[in-house]
């Protein structure tokens, strides 16, 4: 790889250049470690529901509804989501709402779910 | 100035958006339908290997948490980093990133372990349907989180030799959208692989 | 990065600079070259395609033929939907895409030009690899569509050609995709809305989503087959408890949108044609973009037709025969709203009109064998005989490939600065229609009399012989009939470039604003754009009466004509080709050798990391 051997510095360190959180008002970092927080705290009650006694329907929807909660926790805050412009959210669901209709009408074609 | 300049051009779009940040949620969208049919694939064969071992007969549940802890935990050392970056603090933004990145590497090591473990229990890839498509799925998810593990190094490196642009938040946030995509990924096969039993075979 | 000037002490690693040559097609970024260097490779694979398929005709023209036995016939067949599919028409579409929507858009390059050297080379390489199998064992011999299990437990190794080189052509067409809509959506020149810009840019759009979200399934069912054939998996293995039938749905999932992958670009190429040709404004533009969005939407929803005989069973054979009833819909509104652009237009017959009328009829009567197979009771009989054969050919062929000649021919002068000689083109015209006609015209009658697809001869006592002879009169008609289309370009480029005008089709749209051939920055000035069909509005005006008059001087200037003096063009780059060789050395290593595979990832990473330390527009001096 080439080596640059005539740099224009730009300011690197620019103290005064502090924005103050994300791009238009994102959250702080308080924000991201109770994000995270919770995040740890469902996914302890995800653990914890596997070694419960709890099955069936009730343990999956349990399960799911937590992940869910997840998933949409760490698009909204970590991946900026709830703060950013709406354009990027629409494209997002059309993959993940395309994925999870054609992916269903797969499963339940192969009669999955009367298994 | 220079910042403004870059910020300039980037605002100049017919959307005001970034024209990066825009493919990168396209990509991501796409990734949705890639890593579904794996998810479909394995869903499709729940239960219905003709032979063990059998997923409750490997799975390590206590041991996949301690892994998926640590992929979570990568995610907010990710957004740590960006917001590192966006103060202008190199230093920390460095430090950050890489932590995310050994993090990262924790976890591939993690399923590489797991997978010898599981190998050594008499699973394969075409041992039966759990070995193939829990091997693929995973297995491609660990690629994933692999080529995230570059793209860290990558800005580490970009940074100490000084070629991030003056807004280094920019491409700090992009490889933090990819990341974090590849731990919500990872949080809907944990759910539906691991902790979701898999009913026995009769 | 703009701050960050490279110079390299070694000379190898200095950064390109030329922008002609025959060394500068390797490293453009420019998305004119891009888009020509699409449209030649194309081309050649349409050629190829077409000696395979004539290589098929000749087989079939009489019973109980031995010119190719079945191994043979097998990979001729697989290889003639594999090249047409993926290595002509998706191509081609890229080619007109690539040139022609940043110019329509009034852009002066796509999003990310060195993404888009990128994927061409991907492209290339990929197919050449699919290509080497011939050297390596035997070209495919499974089909375009693959079915599993023959798929994966066929001994010989062209199928692991085949899904490893498709994945790669699909990588490239991802990166393409991503690239493209970006630029739709984000490079529009000012005052360009979405709904200012030409009915092919929509369609380019729609198209580019289409790939986003229907490559990744068939990269995954792909995987899937490679790994059943080289690495024991059970993907698809009966025996141990697999469905072969997950092969159909994930490869249908990917392979129905991929037909409207491959006519929305014919589509956009008939609405930006008719309008000029007939001296009106396209009828009921809203209805055709919207309709354009519906068919991509609902294609999505329609993949089990191609499965109705393989037993999903009465409720979702129901379900799919309903939507597949529904996509008509949106294709009929757009055949409307062409065919009322015409009426009362100012007709003027001359080549690419020819072309783009023959699209549309053909396409009708492809669209009329295809929703007899909507009707599930009535495709039960034509599925797997000549039948669909048929429809597709008439579809694909009648309607993308004749729509494409038109657009050729039209755009002719803009790409190479001369026009291609229009009598020429019009006997090509005639000569492919009477060609094509008496080729897939029979193949409706020999299928509904029971002539099984994809089988390498058949017996004289099914009396199908003679419709077989027209079949295969008519493809070598087709054949010459490109033959002549070949000697009109070679005649074309050999004149001198010479145009009375840069506009002369008189036409609307803005890449006829630009020189023909356009200038590297394509625009001197970008156009501030007030409505549809801006150009044209520039040109001409109403008068009190209601009667088109000529602005004079109107024409926004002289196009082009600049000499680019303080525009910065993204400069020319190494890395994409580079990185491109990667992908087939990691192909290659799947099948081979490991340290191969090694080789390639390393390649990759190291040419995507010197590509993220260089400047896009690279420093002067």
């Amino acid at each position: 790889m080439a080596e640059p051997e005539v740099r224009e510095q730009t300011a690197e360190h620019a103290p005064e250049h502090r924005a103050p959180a994300a791009h238009q008002g994102g959250p702080t970092v308080r924000v991201y470690l109770r994000v995270a927080a919770i995040l740890g705290v469902l996914t302890a009650v995800e653990v914890w529901l596997s070694y419960s006694g709890i099955t069936g329907g009730l343990l999956i929807t349990a399960l799911i509804l937590a992940s869910i909660t997840k998933f949409v926790m760490v698009l909204a805050y970590f991946m900026h989501l709830k703060y950013d412009d709406w354009r990027y959210g629409r494209f997002f669901l059309m993959g993940i709402v395309g994925a999870t209709t054609l992916y269903m009408i797969v499963l339940i074609t192969s009669k999955v779910f009367l298994r | 100035m220079a910042d403004a300049a870059i910020a300039h051009a980037e605002h100049e779009t017919s959307t005001g958006l970034p024209n990066t940040k825009l493919a990168m949620w396209l990509f991501l969208s796409s990734e949705c339908l890639l890593f579904g049919a794996l998810i479909t694939t394995y869903m499709l064969y729940r239960g219905q290997s003709e032979q063990p071992p059998y997923p409750q007969d490997v799975f390590d549940i206590a041991y996949t948490s301690v892994s998926t802890f640590i992929l979570l935990s990568s995610s907010l050392s990710m957004v740590l980093a960006l917001a590192a970056a966006e103060k202008g603090d190199d230093i920390r933004m460095r430090l950050w990133l890489l932590t995310t990145a050994f993090l990262g590497m924790a976890f591939v090591g993690g399923q590489v372990y797991e997978f010898t473990v599981f190998y050594e229990e008499g699973l394969a890839l075409g041992t039966n349907l759990f070995g193939t498509t829990f091997y693929i799925l995973t297995g491609f998810h660990g690629v994933h989180v692999t080529v995230g593990i570059l793209m860290l190094l990558g800005l580490v490196g970009l940074s100490t030799s000084r070629q991030l642009p003056a807004q280094r938040s920019f491409p700090v946030e992009m490889v933090g959208l990819y990341w974090h995509f590849v731990d919500i990924v990872w949080i809907a096969i944990f759910v539906l692989i691991y902790l979701i039993p898999t009913p026995n075979p009769t | 990065m703009a701050s960050v000037s490279v110079s390299a002490p070694r000379g190898f690693l200095r950064r390109p600079t030329a922008t002609t040559g025959w060394w500068s097609w390797f490293t453009t970024v420019d998305h004119k070259k891009i888009g020509i260097m699409y449209g030649v490779s194309a081309f050649v694979f349409f050629l190829i395609g077409g000696l395979e398929a004539l290589l098929i005709r000749a087989q079939l023209a009489r019973p109980d033929q031995t010119l190719l036995n079945a191994d043979q016939y097998n990979q001729l067949f697989t290889m003639h939907g594999v090249t047409m599919v993926f290595l002509f028409v998706m191509p081609m579409g890229a080619a007109f895409f690539n040139y022609l929507i940043p110019l329509m858009i009034g852009a002066r390059d796509v999003a990310f030009p060195r993404l888009n050297a990128l994927s061409f080379w991907i492209f290339i390489l990929g197919a050449l690899f699919l290509y080497s199998s011939v050297f390596f064992g035997g070209a495919p011999n499974g089909g375009w569509f693959g079915y599993a299990p023959n798929s994966t437990t066929d001994p010989t190794p062209g199928m692991t050609f085949y899904a490893l080189g498709l994945i790669i052509t699909g990588v490239a067409s991802t990166i393409g995709a991503v690239n493209l809509g970006v630029t739709v959506i984000n490079l529009r020149a000012p005052g360009m809305s979405l709904f200012r810009v030409p009915v092919f840019v929509w369609m380019g759009l729609v198209v580019q989503l289409l790939l986003v979200f229907s490559l990744p399934i068939i990269t995954v069912a792909l995987v899937q087959m490679t790994t059943d054939r080289l690495f024991d998996t059970a993907f698809f293995d009966p025996t141990r408890g697999g469905q072969p039938i997950l092969w159909q749905h994930l490869f249908w999932l990917f392979g129905h949108p991929e037909v409207y992958i491959l006519i929305l670009p014919a589509f956009g190429i008939i609405s930006e044609i008719l309008p000029v040709f007939s001296r009106k404004p396209l009828f009921g533009y809203q209805f055709v973009v919207f309709s354009g969005i519906a068919i991509g939407f609902i294609g999505f929803g329609v993949w089990a037709h191609h499965m109705f005989a393989a037993g999903l069973g009465p409720v979702a054979n129901t379900a799919f025969g309903i939507t597949t009833a529904i996509i008509a819909i949106p294709t009929g509104i757009k055949i409307f709203n062409w065919m009322a652009t015409m009426y009362g237009g100012d007709l003027r017959f001359h080549s690419p009109l020819l072309f783009i009328v023959g699209a549309v009829m053909m396409f009708v009567i492809g669209g009329l064998s295809g929703v007899t197979h909507a009707i599930v009771p009535s495709d039960y009989q034509q599925t797997d005989t000549y039948y669909i054969v048929a429809h597709f050919h008439y579809v694909i062929f009648g309607g993308g490939v004749f729509a494409f000649f038109g657009g050729l021919v039209y755009w002719w002068p803009k790409v190479f600065g001369r026009l291609y000689p229009d009598l020429v083109a019009k006997v090509v015209f005639w000569i492919m229609l009477v060609g094509f006609n008496l080729t897939f015209g029979p193949m409706h009658i020999l299928g509904l009399n029971g002539m099984i697809r994809r089988e390498y001869t058949y017996p004289e006592a099914l009396g199908l012989t003679a419709w077989n002879q027209v079949a295969t009169v008519g493809s070598f008609l087709i054949g010459v009939s490109v033959l002549v289309f070949g000697v009109g370009a070679v005649v074309s480029l050999s004149r001198k470039r010479h145009l009375e005008t840069d506009d002369p089709w008189d036409a609307r749209t803005l890449e006829w604003m630009t020189a023909c051939p356009p200038k590297p920055w394509n625009f001197d000035e970008v156009p501030t754009v007030h409505s549809l069909d801006e150009f044209w509005h520039r040109k001409y005006a109403e008068d009190h009466d209601g009667r088109v008059v000529r602005v004079p001087a109107g024409a926004s200037g002289a196009p082009g004509h600049g000499d680019g003096h303080g525009i910065h063009l993204p400069s020319p780059s190494y890395w994409p080709l580079v990185v491109a060789v990667g992908m087939p050395l990691i192909a290659y290593g799947i099948i081979y050798s490991w340290w191969l595979v090694g080789a390639g990832a390393l390649v990759i990473v190291v040419g995507l990391f010197a590509w993220a330390i260089e400047p896009s527009v690279a420093e002067e001096g």
